[in-house]
């Protein structure tokens, strides 16, 4: 159900997504598909051990064995290429793409195997000779920080990464005024986007032009660079193929190890040389585990429930090595509060390493696990003061007359009505109803429970963590661009600079494309430049690309709007407000005989330049680069700045069973209401939705990156990480809201992450209400039947 | 994730695939359904110089109804037999358990005796045939034996087969006298995974309704599946009542032998062994 | 490395090849047929990405050795079409309810909702999700992919034929 979007011509309509025509047939066309002549493949060596001295390689057997062209190891790497970056200021914390002396944690890759095939390449894995040195390891965080723990990176000093407490408003104060106070700790256990294709990566240089091109599953801002610096190569020596097929991302694949690694066998043996990651390396081995947070909240209230004030200590425990993963304590500075108007907060991210697989990005970039310690935070007030969690919620939520809306860390709250989407939300639940058959199921002796949940979809990725969390990186460019142009024949092209995991960016272009310029959509053709020509770019992360390429592509096509009304002002020798363009025709409004159809337009556009206004270059073609709204800002002293610009809301409404033995949880009803401004294409934003909220229910019930004290990854197959499949994942109501953005082209927010900000918050609440009869509580994801089980084993045992 | 290299054959008859076990000395690793061996030859945790494909032999495959028993041969595909009508209407607690086998996809390819070789304690093919006392028919170049299940699992994994034999026939027993009621209660953490417990119930009563014949069996607490044979003794000659089952449930508690993994620990599996049987005693008196 | 001849018929073609005993069916389809639809995503038969049709019942294609389909009749998504432009009536209701989205698993879901279709015209939502529980998706959340199914059994029976039918393909 789509919110009414008035006005609009193809926005906001139901569209198919043209370029999802090629999977319904196995079209697709992803790394694994693609082969050169002469391909060489990759298979890897790990290391056994969490932590270990890396004494000896001796690669003579595997060498010796059939199809093997090479085996390289850490020091091949560290001599010819540059460290791999880390977002955070750390010049001792260096990373390549095998282990050099020493591997950190049990999976690294310590030897690189290239074969005529992956078979073989694996065949002779097994026979690479690694002589280790054990040494004493970590896994847990907080043993991590303790006096005397074995450091993952000694020539750092600690395993501290990055440690700041901000002080945003008055909190001492706020919290001395308040009548009460709660403290809590938050777990967020370790899981990760994990989509279905593993990262892949096939490169080929090309030694007489000097050109590494690299066909890889990436979504990651700024990849083409730092595979061209890292290979000590310039920017224009490095051609990253943005058309290939990304089998889903959220966040994870950003396989910057896997790229130099391939670009750098590539260039030594003299042939295309392509890694797959099999799911075991992908696991264990690929570095995209995600958050793995332990938050230590209080908040301070007053007795009808107002928020005044908030700390939250947040410890995040990186893995081995840090890349861009510490940025995720960053990002839930631009919503640190939540929905909620809460007057002071003060924020301690910690970011730790451990020699465990490293982090890397997870959808939301450490929103979800935020909007859990919040939103776990206000159903505990609810409990203690014995009030309605809606009610709490009500009282907090920032109000509608209230934005645009100023939190304490800077950032500005663009739009919103929370309270109508909240009431939408209970409302299609029928949350009275609900309320009805939770209270007959405990009466029959069952435990059950509501959810509630409210957060803060942050989109358009102004990134402005990063000189947050890195004073020494004074980044505040966060770009999109498009380029549009419209042949001699009329037909239109447009073309975005980066890749697509299934968020429908062709049909998102085509369709603003065609908003502006009145022509169908489905007639515009989009394509993905390579980094060689595409403009500059940030790649799909942060929610930001209805924002930033849906405004890139609107305003390139105003430009190209503009020249036809110009030649046909001069046609006419008329002003251009005295035109009106319908369909990509124009007519002069007093006189409508006199009109250019689109074809002629494009005639003397392309072919008559005796026709064109004096000044006007041939062709029709536009680009634009866009900066994010509200971008530019660097942090003041206290660390405050404004992140992203537009807010998208989402309030879930969950119905759960608890099996009182068992302890598995089942969700039997479930409704999500949501604000994202203008959907550009409904059933796209909705699909990311659907998705997100699996992704959701997989972090709250099932997914746990599990390590053993032994260092060793439990959970490294599909065996042991479960993913949601169509029986985990309910039937799920959307029902859609619509507060425009002010800042946007269409009144669009970003949208892509939604759902999954919400949904273990609200999987959370339902539990916790179903066990709230029995006084309990649980604040830690995964629950699984066990943890729940176990909790409720011994809640009877005491009683 | 590529299998170690292997030499395949695909005998036509079973006496060839004898011939072939016995000539491998324990190289060889016979291959029905592939569901369970082709993963872990995949993440080379199984390493057979000889792979023996068992697939092709006819006289491997097909259900037949004995009257007192239906014989299931080994290659018999899962999906066959949850949709024969003998097993559906004389063994319907193999049917009930096979519902709860894997999915559709793997039900297609992996094969009842194939379930039986691996002996996960854990599997719901192997609880349910203990529970009906079913008998394996096992094939060498040495000759032929019939195993009582009873017998037939060893350990985690393991089982009473020497390297040399093919399991070639199970055959079910079918109750006959009284009102037969089937219970099968298991709990993994996604609706297909591995069970982490399991419970497999059939009861006859009498027209009184008083239990005449019972069998219990849980699967996943202890290192193979088992028979609670103290909780059948408590309910012989009972007619379920509540009471009754609390005290089975208790028995088959204190009875379990559960180990630990990532998903479970003992004192969980415990619990719900427990209240496992006494949902399956629940659902088969029903 | 034991070498085996390979006759298998692939989406209505005989097919002959010599493989190695340990190659996968998958690897079989996609490397040396250059059929490409068929995914990789676990190679340990839980995620459901490689599923083909053999012999009209949908298998796991990474957990079969090639040598393993001798003789047998495999259809993999390549083969779902009518005809090499057009859609069938499940591909096109998969593409109307926007039931996917990063393409990934939509070979596997289509051969497993293809296969449900087969032999149940008018599949209830739970027999839906069960026919696809086999099949992981990160995307979708599924939804959309249930809705699809259901829009294609109605439209094969010829049930409240929707808007969407007369767009075509």
């Amino acid at each position: 159900m789509a919110a009414e979007a008035p006005g609009f011509r193809y926005i906001a309509r139901h569209r198919r997504a043209r370029e999802h025509r090629r999977f319904l047939v196995g079209g697709g066309r992803f790394v694994a598909d693609l082969a050169l002549p002469g391909m060489l493949h990759v298979a890897l060596v790990a290391s056994p051990y969490p932590q270990a001295r890396i004494a000896r390689i001796d690669a003579t057997a595997a060498l010796a064995m059939p199809g093997i062209r090479a085996v390289v190891v850490g020091s091949d790497l560290a001599q010819a290429t540059e460290p791999l970056m880390s977002g955070l200021d750390l010049p001792k914390v260096l990373r390549y793409p095998l282990a050099v002396g020493r591997a950190r944690y049990a999976g690294e890759w310590v030897a690189a195997v290239v074969g005529e095939s992956r078979a073989l390449a694996e065949d002779a894995a097994e026979h690479v000779e690694v002589e280790y040195e054990p040494l004493p390891h970590v896994v847990d965080p907080e043993a991590a920080l303790a006096a005397g723990a074995p450091l993952v990176h000694p020539e750092h000093g600690s395993n501290l990464l990055y440690r700041r407490r901000f002080v945003w408003g008055p909190v001492e104060a706020d919290f001395a005024a308040a009548a009460h106070r709660i403290a809590y700790r938050a777990r967020w256990h370790r899981s990760a986007t994990v989509p279905i294709e593993t990262f892949g990566v096939l490169a080929r240089w090309d030694a007489a032009a000097r050109l590494l091109d690299v066909w890889a599953s990436i979504q990651m801002p700024k990849f083409p660079d730092q595979l061209a610096r890292a290979l000590r190569l310039p920017g224009n020596g490095v051609r990253t193929h943005f058309d290939v097929d990304v089998g889903g991302s959220y966040g994870g694949k950003r396989g910057l190890k896997h790229g130099v690694l391939v670009g750098y066998l590539s260039r030594r043996l003299g042939a295309p040389v392509r890694l797959i990651e099999d799911r075991l390396e992908n696991l264990r081995g690929g570095d995209a585990h995600g958050p793995d947070r332990i938050f230590d909240v209080e908040m301070a209230f007053d007795g009808d429930g107002t928020v005044r004030s908030m700390t939250m200590r947040a410890l995040d425990d990186v893995g081995a090595y840090a890349g861009r993963a510490p940025f995720q304590l960053g990002k839930p500075v631009g919503a640190i509060v939540g929905p909620y108007r809460i007057a002071s907060v003060a924020y301690e991210p910690i970011s730790v390493t451990t020699n465990k697989t490293p982090e890397e990005a997870v959808r939301g970039f450490g929103q979800s696990p935020t909007n859990f310690a919040i939103e776990t935070g206000i159903d505990l007030i609810a409990r203690r003061l014995g009030m309605d969690r809606v009610a709490v919620r009500r009282r907090n939520l920032i109000r509608r007359d209230e934005f645009p809306y100023r939190i304490p860390s800077g950032s500005t709250y663009d739009s919103g009505d929370y309270h109508a989407v909240l009431d939408k939300a209970l409302a299609a639940a029928d949350h009275d109803a609900l309320v009805r058959r939770r209270d007959r199921a405990r009466a029959e002796g069952r435990l059950a429970g509501i959810g509630i949940a409210c957060c803060l979809e942050p989109s358009g990725g102004n990134s402005s963590f990063e000189p947050l969390l890195n004073p020494k990186n004074e980044t505040t460019t966060w770009m999109e661009s498009c380029q549009v142009k419209i042949d001699l024949g009329g037909a239109i092209v447009a073309a975005m600079g980066t890749s697509s995991a299934g968020q429908g960016h062709e049909t998102l272009v085509a369709t603003v494309v065609g908003e502006i310029l009145e022509r169908d959509p489905d007639t515009v053709r989009v394509v993905h430049a390579d980094s060689l020509w595409a403009l500059p770019s940030n790649s799909p992360v942060g929610s930001r690309m209805a924002i930033m390429l849906g405004g890139a592509a609107a305003s390139a096509s105003r430009k190209l709007k503009a020249s036809l009304m110009a030649i046909a002002a001069h046609q006419f020798d008329v002003a251009s407000d005295a035109l009106v363009y319908r369909g990509g025709d124009i007519a002069v409004a007093v006189d409508p005989g006199r009109r250019l159809a689109w074809a002629d337009l494009v005639e003397i556009a392309h072919r008559k330049f005796h026709l064109l206004p004096p000044g006007m270059e041939p062709g029709l073609q536009a680009m634009h680069v866009e900066e994010v709204p509200g971008g530019g800002t660097l942090p003041d002293a206290d660390g405050r700045v404004p992140m992203y610009p537009c807010y998208a809301f989402e309030a879930h409404v969950v119905y759960a069973e608890l099996d009182r033995v068992t302890g598995q949880t089942r969700l039997l009803n479930y409704v999500c209401g949501h604000d994202c401004g203008v959907m550009i294409n409904p059933d796209i934003v909705h699909g990311m939705t659907y998705g997100g909220i699996a992704h959701g229910i997989g972090a709250a019930l099932y997914e746990r990156f599990a390590y053993d004290a032994n260092g060793q990854l439990v959970s490294g197959s599909f065996m042991d990480y479960l993913l949601p499949s169509s029986h985990e994942v309910p039937a799920i109501t959307i029902v859609d809201h619509c507060t425009p953005s002010p800042l946007t082209s269409f009144g669009q927010k970003g949208s892509g992450e939604a759902g999954y900000l919400g949904a273990p918050a609200a999987v959370a609440s339902a539990v916790n209400d179903a066990l709230e009869p029995l006084g309990l509580h649980i604040a830690e994801l995964p629950m699984t039947p066990l943890a729940i089980g176990d909790l409720l084993a011994r809640s009877e045992e005491g009683a | 994730m590529k299998a170690v290299d292997f030499d395949y054959e695909c005998p036509a008859s079973i006496d060839e695939v004898c011939r072939r076990l016995a000539v491998a000395g324990g190289d060889a690793k016979i291959i029905a359904g592939g569901q369970t061996l082709v993963p872990l030859m995949a993440m080379r945790l199984a390493r057979p110089a000889r792979l023996i494909d068992i697939n092709r032999i006819a006289a491997l495959q097909g259900i037949a109804d004995r009257v007192n028993h239906v014989a299931v041969r080994a290659c018999t595909r899962q999906a066959a037999a949850l949709d024969h009508p003998a097993v559906r209407a004389r063994v319907p607690l193999l049917a009930m358990a096979l519902g709860f086998v894997g999915h559709d996809q793997t039900r297609n390819r992996g094969t009842i005796g194939g379930s039986l070789a691996n002996a996960d304690p854990a599997a719901e093919i192997g609880l349910a045939a203990l529970a009906l006392d079913a008998e394996i028919e096992a094939q060498s170049a040495r000759g032929t034996r019939t195993i009582a299940l009873e017998l037939f699992f060893a350990g985690p994994m393991e089982t009473a087969l020497a390297p040399d034999e093919c399991l070639t026939e199970i055959r079910f027993p079918v109750w006959r006298d009284g009102m037969i009621g089937t219970g099968f209660q298991e709990v993994s953490i996604r609706r297909s995974d591995f069970a982490l417990a399991a419970a497999a119930v059939q009861i006859a009563r009498d027209g009184a309704g008083t239990c005449r014949r019972i069998a219990i069996a849980v699967g996943g607490a202890a290192p193979t599946p088992i028979r609670i044979a103290a909780a059948e003794r408590r309910l012989l000659g009972t007619r379920l009542e509540e009471a009754d089952i609390d005290a089975a449930a208790a028995i088959v508690r204190e009875t379990v032998a559960p180990l630990a993994d990532l998903h479970a620990s003992p004192a969980y599996r415990r619990r719900v062994a427990g209240s496992l049987v006494a949902r399956a005693l629940a659902e088969a008196a029903s | 490395m034991s070498q085996h001849e390979l006759t298998v018929t692939v989406n209505g073609v005989c097919r002959r090849a010599r493989v190695a005993a340990r190659l996968t069916l998958v690897d079989f389809l996609r490397d040396e047929l250059h059929l490409t639809g068929t995914h990789v995503g676990c190679e340990h038969g839980v995620c459901g990405a490689c599923s083909v049709l053999l012999d009209g019942r949908p298998v796991r294609s990474c957990l079969l050795f090639a040598v393993q389909a001798e003789g047998a009749a495999i259809v993999t998504i390549e083969g779902l079409s009518p005809d090499p432009e057009g859609l069938g009536i499940l591909q096109d209701s998969f593409w109307e309810t926007h039931a996917q989205q990063c393409g990934y698993c939509t070979p596997g879901m289509l051969i497993a909702a293809h296969a449900l279709l087969q032999r149940n015209a008018d599949p209830s939502e739970a027999e839906i999700r069960d026919a696809i529980s086999g099949n992981l998706c990160r995307c979708t959340g599924y939804q959309q992919i249930v809705e699809a199914v259901a829009l294609a059994a109605r439209r094969l029976r010829g049930v409240n034929v929707t808007e969407a039918d007369e767009h075509g393909g």
